[in-house]
């Protein structure tokens, strides 16, 4: 599965904001996380907090991080790696902007 | 400049450091933190190790741990960071004009900053003998293995100084199987740290341990032995005592040598300003060897306050100031606690509290002035040791718990852990921090494993203490137990967070003063480090413009908690709960039919009655969640607000109208209170109960702001909480009318949301800032009070907006949406 897929318009994710998809592949749900940054970078993570799978699209989103919700891990949101001291990985995936459409790569 | 950039090697400043010590490595790595790129870094030590631990030397004297436990920087991260190390080099020379520093075998390093951290020198008795072999200092590792070699091949050591260093030389001394004399100029021991009754407590403490103490005696002169090494000290008063080894510990003086051969003015220490810069503005100084408005620091706490400050201006912030420290004491000798802070002496103004029990060998003196606590000196029980560290630094009102004062943070009815037991005897097992599971050993492990020092590190590492906060007295404790006592407690003020180094008040002054109306202004006037702020100061500076500039500033939805900008209580399988509001806790057929059905309708899996009297609706979706709220709205209930630090509930009794023994119509008087004050945000959740009599039915005396009616009228009762701490109430007044406990509560929920910091509760801020300041505000000046009632009833104009309204409505769509998409 190497295609892009279309998933929302850019406006419509708030700005310091998320979005969640839920993204039905090979009878596999998937709930991802979309984040737009105060910069109006996109970046997108598995909604799922490597701790103990807290909704990241939840969190207040600052610079290019999210802090969870539940017990305010912060994870980086181009990698998808915990910030330290907290250690942990969360799956994130390839995104791009065209023309104000926002795609996503599963693979 | 923007250091933010990355540079080139080629383009970067040149930092030259003098000095590989605690203070000025701490510097460094602050500045590797916010500028890892500004500067090529060249550091030059004296002594032939990186970085270690100077304060665990007596540790490591007394066997009890190693010298290579101690290093704190190895000299594999000297390179790992780029960092160019000299170790066993001494500079003699600064050439200011060329800009170098040059060794003394001729190692020459050119600058663009030089930053000072020569430290300080033993201060040696200008007595015949002094510079024979056996007279030592105790200042590096080199001074304790010719103790530790000495303790092989001699018995008699003499201790000259009976402070801090003198007596844990002493201790190591002796449990290296020598025999110990110390000798001491004052009356009595640690005369800066103790008064007399602690300091013979120490001293018989001491003895026991087999020290011998030789007190107000003058050293005349040190003798030489056949050896041609020092074999006795001689007294003024001719008595002499053998001595195969003297230590020197009378006190250490700034190591200025270097400075001054520049030409830096130097005077009880190399001069600094608030920045640390000295008077040549390319060379700043940290540590032992400065003169900060006049006081040299010996201890840990102030150099790393010193370094980050210094680190801020090395990395061209510019932004923060040292202002001196307050400072503590501990002794880190194995089974001896004591503690001192402040001016614990006295003087004719002041007034002492003072508890002795000899015979268990526990002292404790305080010293209070004007209702606040200015000294401490504790011997024995020290475990209450931080937490009067805490009254002191931050001036705490003591009035309210004075009497029990003596006794220790505990006798303030804390429930969150269990009695006073010493830190030091517990288990590795024992839960220290109930919020987060945290237990003492894996406290003991972060502080060990990373080299932590500060309370604030190790929240980081293991969130001991970081949720509700009313374990940080424990864990101070273990850490002071864990790295030796010396440790460097929270600065003087507290930072927001981490993105400023202003703290809530600063910020909350400066929105008010500089009328500023957005989140930008504040991030650009305050000179935030984080172009957006974070998880903790966002929500912060929202409220804090929210509530100073209703009707103006927009609120920010992305600068809320969860719960807050989805109007519910997110729960642990990522559901939300809904409470409905029911005004007073009154409620009728109908409303609890409407809840039925939506219960019905949405399949909720469980509904439960609050503590506040409200009913909860657990395990709702969050995409159900606007048309759940539509139905509730239909039936005529607004949001109650349970997610939110905002008005929670008013909590009621049934009163005059049925009870027979209630005085006034407290339910009645419950729903006019909760009409008047929903909606409204707060710094924390706010929770207000009216109960009929003083049979207290509705609880109102643990509530944030309670009424018990009584025949003549209403007792006003303040800051209670039933949470995690539990605390009484503080009795604010005593009304005669409806119409007055109106605009008593209204004035002082304005003062609470306008002063206290967010996430304080009232229990807190009541304590923090005295009864006696809200009682002014709130009582006493009755203009004052009425123009924060006015304030208070302006802004709800603004708050009491049904958010669950608006959403059921369509506003906020797409925070509830997800979007579907099959690949």
């Amino acid at each position: 599965m190497k295609d892009w897929i279309a998933i929302t318009r850019f406006d419509d994710v708030p700005r310091q904001g998320s979005r969640v998809v839920e993204l039905a592949h090979n009878d596999k749900l998937n709930r991802i996380a979309v984040f737009r940054t105060i910069s109006d970078e996109v970046f997108a993570v598995l909604d799922k907090c490597p701790h103990r799978g807290g909704p990241l699209s939840e969190g207040i989103v600052h610079g290019g991080r999210v802090t969870c919700p539940l017990h305010s891990w912060k994870i980086d949101l181009a990698t998808g790696e915990a910030v330290l001291p907290d250690k942990g990985c969360v799956r994130a995936y390839a995104t791009k902007v065209e023309d104000g459409q926002i795609y996503l790569r599963l693979a | 400049m923007d250091t933010n950039m990355p540079r080139a090697s080629d383009s970067r400043l040149k930092l030259v450091m003098v000095g590989n010590g605690m203070a000025g490595m701490r510097t460094l790595e602050e500045l590797l933190k916010s500028a890892p790129d500004l500067y090529d870094v060249t550091v030059f030590g004296d002594e032939p190790h990186p970085n270690y631990n100077r304060i665990m030397l007596s540790p490591v004297l007394a066997g009890e741990q190693t010298v290579e436990q101690i290093v704190l920087n190895s000299r594999d991260w000297y390179a790992q960071n780029g960092i160019t190390l000299h170790t066993g080099k001494k500079v003699a020379k600064i050439n200011r004009q060329a800009r170098t520093v040059e060794t003394d075998d001729g190692m020459k390093a050119s600058y663009d900053r030089l930053l000072l951290a020569t430290g300080s020198k033993p201060f040696i008795l200008p007595v015949p003998g002094a510079d024979l072999p056996g007279v030592i200092g105790f200042r590096d590792i080199a001074d304790v293995d010719a103790m530790i070699r000495a303790s092989s091949e001699h018995k008699h050591a003499v201790v000259i100084g009976g402070g801090l260093l003198g007596l844990e030389a002493a201790n190591g001394l002796k449990l290296r199987g020598m025999d110990v004399s110390v000798v001491h100029i004052g009356a009595w021991l640690l005369e800066r740290q103790l008064d007399e009754p602690a300091a013979r407590l120490l001293q018989k403490n001491l003895e026991e341990k087999g020290l011998k103490f030789l007190l107000q005696k003058h050293t005349a002169e040190l003798v030489r032995g056949e050896s041609g090494r020092v074999c006795a000290v001689t007294f003024k008063d001719g008595e002499t005592i053998p001595a195969d080894l003297v230590v020197m510990a009378v006190g250490i003086r700034p190591n200025t040598e270097l400075a001054e051969s520049a030409g830096l003015h130097c005077h009880r220490g190399l001069v600094v300003n608030d920045t640390l810069q000295t008077f040549d503005p390319r060379i700043y100084a940290v540590g032992e060897c400065v003169s900060h408005r006049g006081i040299a620091y010996g201890l840990v706490a102030p150099l790393f306050e010193q370094a980050k400050v210094c680190a801020n201006h090395l990395a061209e912030h510019g932004v923060a100031r040292y202002q001196g420290s307050l400072t503590s004491t501990k002794l880190k000798v194995t089974g001896i606690d004591l503690f001192s802070a402040g001016d614990f002496i006295g003087a004719p103004d002041t007034e002492s509290l003072v508890f002795s029990d000899a015979a268990a060998g526990t002292y404790k003196k305080l010293v209070i002035k004007d209702n606040k606590l200015v000294g401490a000196c504790i011997y024995g029980d020290t475990l209450d040791g931080a937490w009067y560290f805490d009254l002191l630094r931050e001036g705490t009102d003591i009035a309210q718990f004075r009497k029990t004062l003596l006794f220790g943070q505990h006798h303030l009815g804390d429930s969150g852990h269990g009695p006073a037991e010493r830190v030091a005897a517990l288990p590795a097992t024992a839960e220290i921090c109930g919020c987060n599971g945290v237990c003492k050993g894996d406290i003991v492990k972060a502080i060990r494993d990373n080299k932590l020092f500060t309370l604030e590190d190790v929240r980081a590492y293991t969130k001991a203490s970081a949720s509700c906060g009313s374990c940080t007295g424990l864990v101070e404790a273990v850490l002071a137990h864990t790295v030796g006592g010396d440790y460097s407690t929270a600065p003087s003020k507290k930072p927001l967070c981490k993105c400023t180094e202003h703290s809530h008040d600063d910020v909350i002054a400066v929105i008010r003063d500089q009328k500023l109306k957005s989140m930008d202004a504040v991030f650009q006037t305050l000179e935030w480090k984080t172009p957006d702020g974070c998880a903790s100061c966002r929500p912060a500076l929202n409220y804090y413009l929210l509530a100073r500039w209703p009707g103006e500033y927009v609120d920010d939805a992305q600068s809320r908690f969860i719960n807050e900008r989805a109007h519910g209580n997110i729960q642990k399988d990522g559901s939300f709960s809904v409470v409905p509001r029911m005004w007073g806790g009154l409620t009728n057929p109908s409303e609890l039919r409407a809840i039925a059905d939506v219960a019905d309708k949405y399949q909720v899996p469980e509904v439960k009655v609050t503590g506040g009297q409200r009913i909860d609706l657990f395990g709702i979706k969050k995409e159900d969640l606007p048309a759940v709220w539509k139905d509730l709205s239909d039936a005529g209930f607004v949001s109650g607000h349970a997610y939110g630090k905002a008005l929670r509930t008013v909590k009621t009794c049934v009163g005059s109208q049925w009870c027979r023994f209630g005085t006034q119509d407290s339910t009645g008087l419950g729903v006019k209170l909760e009409r008047m004050t929903w909606g409204s945000w707060m710094p924390h959740k706010y929770k207000l109960a009216v109960s009929g009599c003083p049979r207290n039915c509705a609880e109102a005396t643990i509530k944030d702001f309670g009424v018990v009616c009584v025949d003549s009228g209403y007792e006003l009762h303040v800051g209670g909480n039933g949470g995690i701490k539990v605390r009484v109430t503080d009795l604010l007044c005593r009304v005669e009318t409806e119409a007055e406990v109106m605009e008593y509560c209204g004035a002082f929920t304005q003062l609470y949301r306008e002063e206290a910091h967010y996430l304080e509760r009232t229990a807190p801020w009541v304590e923090r800032v005295g009864l006696a300041h809200i009682k002014a505000k709130v009582v006493d000046d009755a203009e004052g009070r009425l123009a924060l009632h006015e304030r208070f009833i302006y802004g709800q104009q603004f708050a009491q907006i049904d958010p669950w309204k608006e959403r059921a409505e369509g506003s906020e769509a797409r925070e509830f949406q997800p979007i579907r998409i099959t690949a």
